[in-house]
């Protein structure tokens, strides 16, 4: 089972088990969709899997319409850099249309996100921390196959918009056994690895880079606890902080870009409610603050691996 | 349910019938004294933000108000007091929305013209031009998937909002799916100071439905019986299953864009021109020369609405605050997934 089959099967589950779901996007229909989340779906489905138009701001405003008559519609965005088409009717009016009107907009809009080797500037983007930003919205980045399925169930059954921020990297690369039965509800964060020396904050594919690291780090008696936040709206600040009391530093892993974003806002919520656990300064480490390069070579570069990571937090245990 | 002029006689005040003209006249006169009683109190410090008038579009409004049924949807935009009143606002709710009243339909979150009741179909607008067409369309698709009776949608926007992504996006989706959805555009010649020339450059807005696959109609948007013909007519072909329907009705702007504006930018030559007259003149002239209602009738109307207005004013204003203590800040729905709330 691999991280993107377990999106097609949570959406086929869905559609099964709930008539009020269907699904709307570019090519999800017959196709079965650019990266075949949908495939064979639209078969069994004819009337609740749908092609839209070329239309990112159409097909959002048309999620909250049908979300206002009773529905729960899965968006899905062909890749996450397009949906900045559909920004304003995910921030404005899906985030704000409970607050303004008491009426709740159960949407979920699927996300692929991140780096993939070649992919370049236009469809590799992490847009998590901007989507977090608004309020009214809830923001997922599931890291493991387990969460890819569980979460994106809970998604559609959260009763308000959802970014469901999946990652085109582990779409191929990752692989589970069996689906879960139960899992951990959203906003809750896991602890990958347990560990005593480093607590090491992060999600979605750089939770793979991060227990590389942990795991070469282990050989040299070095023990990083890892925190994989699995929602970074709302953010599990208590279960980071109980974290930190226990190895008293802080490093957080990011693919998004530097400037603002979930890596400061963890830094800052340490900082500011657990400084006195603090032995050191905390860091954080991000993609570089420059569009995402085409090249494979820079782009290996381009964002955090298990080697930078491994350098901050040698640097930050002063080893 | 049946349509708004049925309703009009089941709720006739003693049993009558209320002539559909003559209805169609009095919310526009509502909305016209409503927007001037809201000016002075806006002037006079008593609302915040802004007060957007209706001034000359109070004809092409009613009319798709009351061309609706109270099962349909309606998204309404920045000029549209009278259409809103007809289908089914009432003048304490617009008050509510205007003063802050925590009793009103937005609770004193959204302001002013931002207002609706969307289990009702009444959709409260986005600033941003153009927005709301794919959410009228989603609603209907929804019905369709749903296999419910889907009714017809009805948004309006005026010649600016045409110049939006969002409206291209979303006519051409409500095209390629053929929604019974009704657009109605008031070229109202002026988005904020902006002429119409420097807004698009087709010769009419109506060729833009040729390029989009949808049915036009034109309509000499003061002219309050043309309105509703041609509205009552656009309605009736998208519920007939005709697809979407672009309205385009001619008219001026008889205000500034807000309250704060006095306009002028807006050439005398089109104030002189037939564009320039007051839709809510003209309807009363086909009232009187319907035989429809004399002029003592249409007084006492005034009379009644005024005093109408008057009530609900002193009646909201003894409403009360916002509540500051232990306010309620959370965004979503879904408690425990508020970030930083408890």
């Amino acid at each position: 089972m691999t991280y993107l089959n377990a999106i097609r099967d949570a959406q086929h589950h869905l559609l099964e088990t709930d008539p009020r779901v269907f699904i709307y996007g570019q090519d999800v229909g017959e196709f079965g969709g650019a990266f075949k989340a949908t495939k064979h779906l639209a078969e069994q489905f004819p009337q609740r899997v749908l092609d839209a138009p070329i239309s990112e701001d159409a097909m959002v405003g048309t999620a909250i319409g049908a979300a206002i008559e009773g529905m729960r519609p899965i968006i899905e965005m062909q890749f996450a850099d397009f949906s900045t088409v559909g920004f304003n009717q995910i921030v404005n009016h899906a985030g704000a249309f409970f607050w303004r009107t008491d009426v709740p907009i159960p949407i979920t809009i699927r996300l692929p996100s991140g780096g993939t080797s070649g992919a370049g500037p236009f469809h590799s983007q992490s847009l998590e921390a901007i989507y977090a930003h608004y309020p009214g919205l809830v923001v997922m980045t599931p890291a493991t196959v387990e969460d890819a399925y569980s979460m994106l169930i809970e998604a559609v059954q959260i009763n308000d918009p959802v970014l469901f921020c999946e990652h085109k990297y582990l779409y191929y690369h990752l692989k589970a056994e069996r689906l879960p039965e139960h899992s951990l509800p959203a906003g809750r964060a896991r602890v990958a690895r347990p560990g005593r020396d480093l607590t090491v904050v992060t999600y979605s594919a750089m939770l793979h880079e991060v227990l590389e690291a942990a795991h070469e780090l282990d050989s040299e008696g070095i023990q990083l606890e890892v925190i994989d936040l699995r929602t970074v709206k709302p953010i599990d600040t208590d279960t980071i902080i109980a974290s930190v009391a226990r190895t008293g530093r802080l490093l957080c892993v990011g693919e998004s870009w530097p400037w603002g974003g979930v890596n400061a806002e963890v830094v800052s919520r340490v900082a500011a409610e657990g400084f006195h656990l603090l032995d050191a300064p905390p860091k954080r480490i991000n993609a570089q603050d420059t569009p995402i390069p085409y090249h494979p070579d820079l782009w290996s570069v381009h964002r955090p691996t298990a080697r930078s990571i491994l350098m901050a937090a040698r640097e930050l245990l002063r080893i | 349910m049946g349509s708004r002029e049925a309703l009009e006689e089941t709720t006739a005040a003693g049993g009558k019938t209320i002539d559909p003209l003559l209805q169609a006249y009095r919310w526009m006169l509502t909305a016209r004294l409503l927007d001037e009683k809201l000016a002075t109190l806006y002037r006079a410090g008593r609302i915040h933000g802004g007060v957007f008038m209706g001034k000359g579009q109070e004809a092409l409004s009613v009319a798709l108000g009351q061309g609706l049924q109270v099962t349909d949807i309606y998204a309404p935009l920045i000029r549209d007091g009278a259409g809103r009143l007809a289908f089914g606002e009432t003048i304490h709710d617009a008050l509510r929305n205007c003063l802050g009243s925590p009793q009103g339909p937005m609770r004193a979150r959204d302001g002013n013209v931002h207002r609706g009741r969307p289990r009702q179909g009444y959709l409260p607008m986005l600033s941003h031009l153009g927005a709301m067409i794919s959410v009228v369309g989603g609603m209907l698709m929804a019905r369709r998937i749903q296999g419910k009776p889907v009714g017809v949608g009805a948004t309006c926007l005026g010649d600016g909002g045409t110049s939006t992504g969002a409206f291209h996006e979303a006519i051409n989706l409500a095209a390629v799916e053929r929604l019974p959805l009704v657009l109605v555009i008031a070229n109202n010649r002026y988005a904020y100071s902006t002429p119409t020339e420097k807004q698009f450059a087709c010769h009419s807005l109506t060729d833009k439905a040729i390029g989009y696959g949808v049915d036009s109609h034109s309509v000499d948007g003061t002219d309050l019986m043309a309105c509703r013909n041609t509205i009552f007519e656009a309605i009736d072909q998208a519920r007939r299953g005709h697809g979407p329907q672009l309205v385009v009705a001619d008219l001026l702007r008889l205000c500034g864009h807000g309250e704060h504006d006095d306009a002028p930018y807006i050439k005398d030559q089109l104030k002189a021109s037939p564009l320039g007259r007051d839709c809510l003149e003209v309807a009363a002239d086909q009232l009187l020369g319907e035989r429809v209602a004399t002029k003592n009738q249409i007084e006492t109307i005034r009379q009644e609405i005024v005093e109408s207005i008057e009530t609900a004013v002193a009646e909201v204003s003894r409403e009360s605050l916002p509540c500051l203590t232990h306010y309620d800040w959370c965004s979503l729905s879904t408690r425990r997934l508020a970030d930083g709330v408890s």
